[in-house]
């Protein structure tokens, strides 16, 4: 792909939902672009729209108006099962509260995405173990989540997320439930991926700890972008 | 990724052995409550049919109107040429004449002078033809407490607890003391060849059992019999073919005008048990409805819940790139496995049980003990082919509407609600 290309083209959106006979305005008339590569925060206090905007780059959420071009396809258009194929080959998704499925070792849910894509045996082990090494957690692959830390949950969950080469991770406040040395740890070890394989992160954070990493900035308040700022 | 999801379901007690234990119970439940009172039903009408009513009965008019006074003398006549036309007109059935007769039994001392005499309720049986079932159709052999079954003529049976009343045993002479059919006094000397216990009060407590020609011989009734019985040969009785039978008869040979011509009646036609077997088997019909209906309320709801508290596992399955599509089915899937694995379970359990009530039963003669039913002591489960799916059909079928119902809701919501309970 080139790297100049916009992998990420939002074009005047907006997103209301409906509160009885009125609606609330979520985002409103919001507008950028993404190239391959970039690691880029949404940034703005709670209710400024954030995760809406993420919801809506993972195909999550429908626009009510305007549209997110992701990965070349129109969010808007998308069917539930063409959505399902783009979050399953493209996309990784990166939680506050980790959501890794309790019953599972660390390996098992790692090796998720993978059988999603129908990946083979040996080469499902290859790349789980292979995610597991960039996350530092190969000795902890029989452990169940219940058995790990807090930081070691979220890295097991940047291992699920980056297991499959997505083009974009979307992380939506990966450390507001880490202490500083923990987030510090994980925001490392994105950076180091999105140098090492070009994966573009985009975060939604008001962290200050995450907002010192960021290459980019994007300002968002009451559903509006004030600021996008290159700090690069 | 079947291997993979049937892992989780395993390790997962709440989305495994919770809900299978609630269906199995539930299954369990309704599998044993049917096969009981089935068994219940069952035993009664077959404690009739083997010892009273038959599955089907020829009666002269007069003698079915005054039936419960043993009017011999208003017997039929002709018998051997009736049965022979019966076992040619309904070659399903097993045709047998029985006589019921009313006498003293005395027993002698050494003098020859009475030592006990005490009322019997007789009952004639052919016990000597070639082709007579009787004895295995009354389990004679297993009813045996001492002795052995008659084999000659002369020889009786009678109830274990009459003859220690009368404090006679095996071997012991007694006299038969009755009417004939034309009203004369009938005397005729027997053997007591065993005693027997039926495990039905109103036969162990003062029956007599003798060789139908004996009984011929002593009261009178060369090739009569108060009654013809018909039992079809695979023993279950079929209502709508016993109605139609006996229409058949009825139509050709009895002639309202002559008492003395021969009338047909079902099981169901006798002892007002036609409407004691509507009533209980609409008790039963009721009992078995309702307690399906709140158990498949039950599993519906278990898979409801079970749906519901998985919301957040789907979030997290749609964000990893599974289709709603692929996430119902995969709960479909699931609510399959449950409801078969519950309801294997809670049949073979409610069948294991139901056997050994069937086997073992409940012994109610205390409160038989005053009893002129023809139901049996010990009370028995019975296991039909129903009893093989009445529990196993609501266990798998709510369980998978439980999950349906719930999984619909997956469809409902906004993907990003249903995100959103991610961080619920």
């Amino acid at each position: 792909m080139d790297d100049n290309k916009n992998i990420i083209l939002v074009e005047e959106l907006v997103k209301d939902y409906s509160m009885g006979s009125s609606y609330f305005r979520a985002l409103n008339d919001i507008s950028f672009t993404a190239k391959k590569g970039e690691f880029t925060g949404l940034v703005g206090p709670s209710g400024s729209g954030k995760t809406t905007l993420l919801n809506i780059l993972g195909a999550l959420d429908n626009p009510t108006q305007g549209d997110a071009i992701v990965l070349g396809k129109s969010v808007k258009s998308l069917t539930h099962k063409d959505a399902a194929r783009l979050r399953n080959n493209s996309i990784g998704f990166i939680f506050q509260t980790y959501n890794l499925l309790p019953v599972y070792s660390v390996f098992e849910n790692v090796e998720f995405p993978l059988l999603l894509l129908k990946k083979g045996k040996e080469e499902r082990e290859e790349a789980v173990m292979k995610a597991l090494s960039w996350v530092g957690l190969t000795s902890k692959a029989k452990s169940r989540p219940n058995q790990l830390s807090g930081g070691e949950s979220q890295r097991v969950a940047v291992a699920r997320a980056m297991v499959k080469n997505p083009v974009i991770v979307l992380a939506d406040e990966p450390t507001a439930n880490l202490d500083a040395e923990n987030s510090h740890n994980i925001i490392r070890t994105m950076l180091k991926l999105n140098e090492e394989l070009k994966t573009t992160f985009i975060f939604a954070t008001h962290d200050e700890k995450v907002i010192s990493y960021l290459h980019r900035k994007i300002v968002l308040n009451d559903g509006k972008i004030v600021n996008d700022i290159n700090l690069n | 990724m079947i291997r993979f999801l049937f892992k989780g379901l395993i390790r997962d007690r709440h989305r495994s052995l919770f809900p299978i234990i609630i269906v199995a119970v539930g299954v369990f439940l309704t599998t044993f409550l049917y096969s009981w009172m089935n068994g219940v039903l069952n035993d009664m009408t077959d404690a009739n049919a083997k010892f009273d009513t038959g599955h089907m009965k020829v009666m002269t008019i007069a003698y079915n109107k005054l039936s419960n006074q043993l009017p011999n003398d208003l017997a039929l006549t002709g018998v051997d040429r009736l049965i022979d036309t019966l076992k040619m007109t309904f070659p399903n059935y097993d045709w047998t004449a029985r006589i019921k007769f009313g006498g003293l039994l005395d027993t002698p001392d050494e003098n020859g002078e009475t030592k006990s005499q005490a009322p019997a309720a007789g009952f004639a049986l052919d016990l000597f033809g070639k082709n007579s079932k009787e004895a295995a159709r009354l389990n004679l052999s297993k009813a045996i407490v001492k002795g052995r079954i008659p084999e000659k003529p002369g020889e009786i049976l009678i109830s274990d607890e009459f003859a220690k009343r009368m404090d006679v045993g095996v071997n012991s002479k007694v006299t038969l003391l009755s009417t004939s059919s034309s009203g004369a006094m009938a005397v005729q000397n027997f053997i007591i060849s065993g005693t027997v216990e039926f495990g039905i009060t109103a036969m162990d407590r003062g029956a007599i059992i003798a060789d139908l020609g004996d009984i011929q011989y002593a009261l009178d009734m060369q090739n009569s019999a108060g009654e013809i019985l018909g039992y079809s040969k695979d023993m279950f009785y079929n209502s709508k073919t016993a109605d139609k039978m006996a229409a058949e008869f009825n139509n050709i040979y009895t002639k309202p005008d002559d008492k003395y011509s021969p009338v047909m009646l079902s099981l169901e036609d006798q002892n007002g048990l036609r409407d004691y077997l509507h009533y209980v088997d609409g008790v039963i019909f009721f009992i078995i409805g309702v307690f399906l209906i709140a158990m498949s309320a039950v599993l519906l709801n278990a898979g409801l819940m079970s749906g519901i508290r998985r919301y957040g596992e789907v979030g997290i399955r749609l964000a990893l790139g599974e289709s709603k599509n692929q996430i119902y089915k995969s709960l479909l899937n699931e609510s399959i496995l449950i409801g078969i694995a519950g309801s294997i379970i809670g049949t073979g359990l409610g069948l294991a049980l139901a056997y050994f009530m069937q086997e073992h039963g409940i012994d109610m003669s205390g409160q038989f003990q005053n009893s002129t039913l023809m139901i049996n002591n010990m009370i028995r489960a019975r296991i039909t082919f129903t009893s093989y799916y009445i529990g196993f059909i609501p266990g798998l079928l709510a369980t998978l509407l439980g999950t349906s119902l719930s999984g619909i809701q997956i469809f409902k919501r906004q993907t990003a609600s249903l995100f959103k309970e991610l961080e619920s």
